[in-house]
């Protein structure tokens, strides 16, 4: 099943995938999907990313080797945001690119999980736009907090899908388009590394809990874009996440 | 005595009590107990950042490797981490290191606690944002590479001790000037002030809403000093902030581990 967090009248509210497209409240009613405000579909404690995952978008940023440890880090909960969300882009930036990204939600307490059961630790899916502002790069603790924990830079969406529901996250498509053209596809099976490995690399150290989400990287075809765009990230059978991009001036100008 | 915000081991929300200038004991519903046979949970709720390099021995100690690969330039915005919720353990908590980590970095860090939403806030009123304060040990596997995020060394279960408790902001006349130690099996091992920050409190506030929000609860760590101790099973971790507390942890072999 397909669910979302979305506000409306006046209230946050549990929903599931209605018919047609629209959503299902808690409390039965069912309303077209453009009528609610999408809200990101899980709260993470924990928001861990792994950058550099598929060997093509390795190269992309012109990494000769591929890496031999994931190259895992963790993002605050001030940069997520949800499903139609406005994101600014600054405008002093030259370059900034949205990341398709496939996100696995753990579903329980792991500690030290070997690959061979990690997926009993997965509850679901949901889809990623992970922005990266390339102009904001420093090379410590690289990718810096600068350039991948940005307020509302971190999208999630629409749905959180049950694991159940999906037999073969190893092998989903990836696709990003920009005013609707194509401007990125992959497909997960070309990780480096995989789901399992994943969780069995991060619960080696540390224990992760029901709600934490792994961002698991995303494959070559990163562009710039500029405020005015809709970027729409797709994976196949979990979910299509629009996102807008607005320029400073709605902003009050830094202190 | 100072008022403070204590939160039990147990207990359901935090506790006001008096403490007493020593650290060493605090008032609590009328009676005075050591603070050594409270159990103490961690004191705050929110995001734990921690700033790099903010102590300016901490980044002249890279010397001229900072214009060299693979950093090739010195830092310009803060260095940012965060010290994810499993790494939270609270005053007097035993710090369990894994089998395969036989020694561990400890530092002190004053953590400014958030009082309300702070978005690209100037320096100037900055302080305003800042609820109370509380004291950090930052703990790691020792590494010398600042490349890439240190996630595995920074983030083991335990390797954050935060507490004892939160001291409200109007009891620390000024956060930018206080004296900060590391004490190993008492022996002090780490001092300095924060009065030196490369980035003073509030310019560091600034400078980190200015692309991140910072919510009521959060804790921003101002920076751990240069010479970071190392620290192995057996040894008592005191971190101490001046005006604000000392926070004590003993550091243990995990269980089924072998020492």
């Amino acid at each position: 099943m397909k669910h979302a967090r979305v506000a409306y009248a006046g209230a946050v509210h549990s929903a599931t995938e209605a018919p047609g497209g629209g959503v299902k409240l808690a409390d039965g009613r069912v309303l077209p999907a453009d009528a609610v405000v999408w809200l990101p579909p899980v709260q993470p404690r924990t928001v861990f990313a792994v950058g550099l995952n598929y060997a093509d978008h390795a190269k992309e940023l012109a990494f000769k080797t591929p890496p031999t440890v994931p190259l895992a880090f963790i993002k605050g909960p001030n940069t997520i945001a949800g499903h139609r969300a406005q994101t600014r882009r600054p405008s002093d930036a030259k370059f900034m690119h949205y990341e398709c990204e496939l996100v696995v939600v753990i579903g329980k307490p792991a500690r030290r999980v070997p690959r061979d059961r990690a997926y009993e630790y997965v509850a679901g899916y949901t889809v990623a736009n992970d922005y990266a502002i390339r102009d904001y790069l420093e090379n410590y603790y690289r990718p810096n907090l600068r350039v991948k924990s940005r307020d509302g830079c971190t999208l999630l969406g629409p749905w959180f899908v049950d694991a159940a529901d999906v037999p073969t996250p190893m092998n989903l498509e990836l696709q990003t388009t920009v005013n609707g053209r194509v401007t990125q596809k992959g497909n997960t099976r070309d990780m480096i590394f995989d789901i399992a490995f994943l969780i069995e690399y991060l619960s080696s150290t540390m224990t992760l809990a029901p709600g934490d989400i792994i961002l698991t990287g995303t494959p070559e075809g990163a562009v710039n874009v500029v405020a005015g765009d809709e970027v729409v990230t797709e994976v196949q059978g979990i979910g299509r996440l629009t996102n807008y991009l607005i320029d400073d001036s709605a902003f009050a100008p830094s202190a | 005595m100072i008022d403070v915000l204590i939160q039990l081991r147990g207990a359901r929300q935090p506790l006001l009590a008096q403490a007493e200038s020593s650290n060493d004991f605090v008032h609590l519903g009328g009676r005075r107990v050591a603070l050594a046979d409270l159990a103490c949970d961690v004191p705050t709720s929110g995001t734990v950042f921690g700033v790099l390099f903010n102590f300016p021995g901490e980044l002249a100690a890279l010397g001229d490797a900072v214009k060299a690969a693979p950093y090739v330039a010195p830092p310009r915005a803060p260095v940012l981490y965060i010290k994810p919720i499993n790494t939270w353990t609270g005053a007097g908590m035993p710090v369990e290191l894994p089998a395969d980590v036989p020694a561990v970095r400890v530092g002190v860090s004053l953590g400014l606690v958030i009082g309300r939403t702070a978005t690209r806030v100037s320096a100037a009123n900055a302080l305003d944002y800042v609820a109370g304060y509380t004291v950090v040990n930052d703990i790691t596997e020792p590494h010398d590479s600042y490349y890439r995020p240190p996630l595995r060394e920074n983030c083991r279960d335990g390797f954050c001790p935060i507490g004892p408790w939160v001291v409200g902001r109007d009891a620390v006349r000024d956060p930018g000037k206080l004296t900060v130690r590391t004490y190993v099996n008492g022996e002090l091992r780490q001092e300095n002030t924060t009065a030196v920050l490369a980035r003073p409190i509030p310019r560091l506030l600034a400078d980190v809403t200015e692309f991140m929000t910072l919510n009521e609860g959060d804790v921003l760590m101002v920076g751990v000093p240069e010479n970071r101790p190392l620290a192995r099973v057996g040894d008592r971790v005191a971190v101490e902030v001046e005006g604000v507390g000392r926070l004590e942890n003993p550091l243990v072999a995990e269980a089924g581990a072998k020492a």
